[in-house]
């Protein structure tokens, strides 16, 4: 069965690179929020112009952003849906992992549990 | 609700779940020890797991299968890390070809399993860890046979914690 039948693995690989740099994830907040040129994001950070626009390209490729010129500008703004992908990989295994406390649980609770040790081991 | 928290890094690609369960640490090893009762929670109600072979000690290795509602049965092989009774186990949980033994070609999830006197009873800490998110979706695609609730976008948690 597949969990996204939109993105492939390797989606699913580069938005995780992407989102794995600081940077990074600080551009995709602040695109979030408002789009911003690549210039503008550039002076919030201490690095090169170019290092910015590298920085971008990764999210492009992730597809965490998108970058549309407009005149001279290079606009980026914000893929909340790449987003919800990865934050979505993760609230599916922590349902995996809830039913299996529940169970465990009405495992300890069951007192006609006929494999209990015996012994006094609780 | 017995499950204290949760914590999902996707930069780290680990879950972290914390649960409080009502009963001494040595019944709560019991769990993961006794292979009887850890089929009985191991695996989804519609999925249910059968140990074929269970040696709980370092090096050791414990062999199960799941069987589908229509009979399908799914593999899986654990190679115990580290077994510190009754305070933790490290476990490699690998998909297993036909013969039982760990499929290559599949993704390993290391759990690292905390149980500490605490709370009502026992404070459990399990770690799963990928080594990489595709790895990360292929086990999440086999856990989906419990037919998981939609989750809800997080994206504030998300950005909140990065």
């Amino acid at each position: 069965m597949v969990v996204d039948q939109v993105r492939s693995s390797d989606d699913v690989d580069r938005l995780f690179h992407a989102l794995a740099d600081a940077t990074r994830r600080d551009i995709v907040r602040r695109v979030l929020q408002q789009e911003a040129s690549v210039s503008s994001l550039a002076r919030h950070y201490a690095m090169s112009f170019a290092a910015v626009q590298k920085h971008v390209a990764v999210l492009e490729r992730a597809h965490l952003v998108v970058k549309q010129r407009r005149g001279r500008e290079q606009v980026v703004h914000g893929d909340v849906d790449a987003l919800r992908t990865a934050t979505r990989l993760l609230s599916e295994l922590e349902e995996l992992w809830r039913g299996r406390v529940d169970r465990m649980e009405a495992v300890l609770a069951d007192l006609d549990d006929p494999h209990r040790p015996t012994g006094g081991a609780a | 609700m017995s499950v204290v928290s949760t914590t999902p890094d996707p930069q780290a690609l680990t879950l972290t779940l914390v649960a409080d369960l009502a009963a001494p640490p040595v019944r709560a090893w019991a769990l993961w020890a006794d292979a009887r009762r850890l089929e009985r929670w191991w695996g989804p109600p519609t999925w249910p797991a059968t140990f074929d072979s269970h040696d709980l000690r370092a090096g050791g290795t414990a062999k199960y299968h799941m069987t589908g509602p229509e009979g399908e049965v799914a593999r899986g092989h654990w190679r115990f890390v580290a077994v510190d009774e009754p305070r933790a186990i490290e476990i490699d949980d690998a998909f297993a070809g036909d013969d039982g033994e760990p499929d290559p070609t599949m993704p390993v999830t290391r759990m690292v399993v905390a149980l500490e006197a605490g709370g009502s009873g026992t404070t459990m800490t399990i770690t799963s860890r990928f080594a990489s998110a595709e790895q990360m979706e292929q086990v999440v695609a086999m856990g989906m046979a419990e037919g998981m609730a939609e989750a809800v976008g997080q994206i504030d948690a998300l950005l909140a914690a990065a």
